[in-house]
């Protein structure tokens, strides 16, 4: 008998957690339901360049940015022009993003009369979760003209001889939520270069880093580096080139990104970083300069994704 | 005695093996409203689960705060990294009971008005929530759940800068529309 009711009582023991069972067990088969869980990085950078170079950000569908570049001249010029203000370079962008992933971007820097033209994929996303994956990469690809007549010296220069082409590939991975590193290996092809002993085609190793200071404002760095470093032998206006290396901020409000930056290069593109930085940081050769975007929404992509989707049913 | 023992072991195995009566869906909608001097802001999210346990009287909500859609890529951008941290609080839930319950007859549609009370989860911050809702049972066994109330972001401890105080709103218009089905 005894043997019984510790039988019982070994059952009713089993009997206080089902009766107790609470609301958290509902929640415990919502999640059994549930698949399991996997989420994108976001915000590797905050906005689509470091400083001059691009990240491996896209804009999303349907969102259009209006990018303006502004590098000031060096500021060891002096007073004589107010510590290179008087001397001022801009680029005026445009980018688009035909889906979330696939870019296009239009743009003219007044530096050399350069117009460009982009095309941006981002191909891998990192992610964190159930199935997750440790990298984002996204492939570039650019043409750049330039329009002034005569690149070197008095003679004008045909069309095709005043083209440029950029192919970067970016692999940036987020750590955390506060540090961000990117390596781009660049390729930059001239069509025309100033000696025999320049390469036309030239292979410059970008890297970048970003640092989370406070939830609006980063710390980033850019470095490119002319790999291996005698490709270019020719000088620029009596200057050696050489690696392009910048310091910035970014400052982020509702719609805008400011960021200001040190750099010791002059133009806003990947060719200019690659291959026609002149500036020496030790001898003061520095600019400073300033990226504004602004973020304009041409449509809203999910009830225009839910459009095409009932469309496909019909 | 045999009998006694017979019977408590039935009651316990039945109590293990049935969930009552209990209703699901994996796609409900949850939609908010931020409505600031300078700016509107509204989100929906669509893949809201939500399960309600008749037999208990019990009601729980389970959604990704990343699954929250804004027109604004960049406002949406903000709203994970910036304000509700998606990366370390992934989900937003809520567990609960449905006060008058009994007045609800599953067999017959009909509307009741019900009134539901427990602990919402947000950004890693619970606090007790009681708000007043319709549930309506149709006649192909489904049932909606319809319910508006207000949280403040204080209390999830979602910080807005002053900057943008007359962008986004402290107090936050939640509006909750399911529809679910009985769950085999």
């Amino acid at each position: 008998m005894r043997l019984y009711y510790s039988l019982i009582l070994f059952a009713c023991s089993f009997m206080v957690p089902q009766l107790a069972q609470s609301q958290e067990d509902l929640l415990d088969i919502i999640a059994q339901e549930e698949e399991p869980l996997t989420q994108y990085t976001i915000a590797t950078f905050k906005g689509t360049r470091i400083v001059s170079g691009h990240t491996v950000e896209t804009q999303a569908e349907g969102v259009m940015q209006m990018l303006i570049g502004h590098r000031f001249g060096r500021l060891n010029a002096g007073w004589r022009d107010l510590f290179g203000l008087d001397d001022a370079t801009v680029r005026l962008g445009l980018d688009y993003g035909i889906t979330d992933d696939l870019n296009i971007g239009i743009g003219r820097s007044s530096y050399t009369k350069i117009y460009d033209s982009h095309i941006k994929y981002r191909f891998l996303r990192q992610r964190y979760g159930a199935k997750p994956f440790p990298f984002t990469a996204t492939a570039m690809a650019s043409a750049m003209i330039r329009s002034d007549l005569r690149p070197f010296g008095n003679i004008d220069v045909p069309v095709s001889r005043r083209m440029y082409y950029t192919y970067q590939l970016m692999i940036a991975r987020k750590f955390g939520d506060w540090l961000s590193l990117q390596v781009t290996p660049t390729l930059v092809h001239r069509n025309l270069v100033q000696s025999s002993n320049d390469k036309n085609t030239i292979f410059s190793l970008g890297l970048g880093s970003s640092i989370k200071i406070t939830r609006a404002m980063r710390f980033n760095m850019e470095y490119y580096m002319i790999l291996p470093s005698h490709q270019i032998q020719s000088d620029i206006q009596g200057e050696k080139v050489r690696n392009a290396f910048s310091l910035g901020i970014d400052l982020e409000t509702g719609g805008h990104v400011f960021q200001l930056h040190l750099t010791n290069a002059r133009g806003m593109h990947e060719k200019f970083l690659a291959s026609e930085t002149t500036g020496r940081w030790l001898d003061g050769d520095i600019h400073f300069g300033f990226n504004v975007s602004r973020v304009f929404t041409m449509y809203d992509r999910y009830a225009k994704r839910e459009e095409r989707k009932a469309q496909k049913k019909l | 005695m045999k009998n006694i023992f017979a019977l408590l072991t039935t009651l316990i195995l039945s109590l293990s093996l049935s969930y009552g009566q209990l209703y699901y869906t994996s796609n409900g909608q949850i939609t908010f409203y931020s409505k600031a001097p300078l700016e509107d802001i509204e989100a929906k999210n669509k893949q809201v689960s939500c399960a309600i346990d008749f037999s208990k009287g019990q009601m729980a909500f389970s959604m990704l705060m990343n699954a929250f859609q804004f027109e604004k890529a960049l406002m949406q951008e903000h709203f994970n990294e910036r304000y509700v941290e998606s990366h370390k609080f992934p989900k937003a839930t809520f567990a609960g009971s449905i006060q008058d319950i009994e007045n609800i007859n599953l067999s017959k549609a009909g509307s009741y008005s019900v009134t539901v009370s427990g602990k919402l989860t947000i950004h890693g911050v619970t606090q007790s929530v009681s708000s007043k809702g319709i549930l309506k049972v149709s006649d192909d066994n489904s049932i909606r759940a319809n319910s508006t109330f207000t949280i403040n972001l204080e209390d999830y401890n979602v910080k807005i800068p002053t900057m943008y105080i007359d962008n986004i709103s402290e107090s936050i218009e939640i509006e909750v529309n399911v529809k679910l089905k009985p769950k085999s």
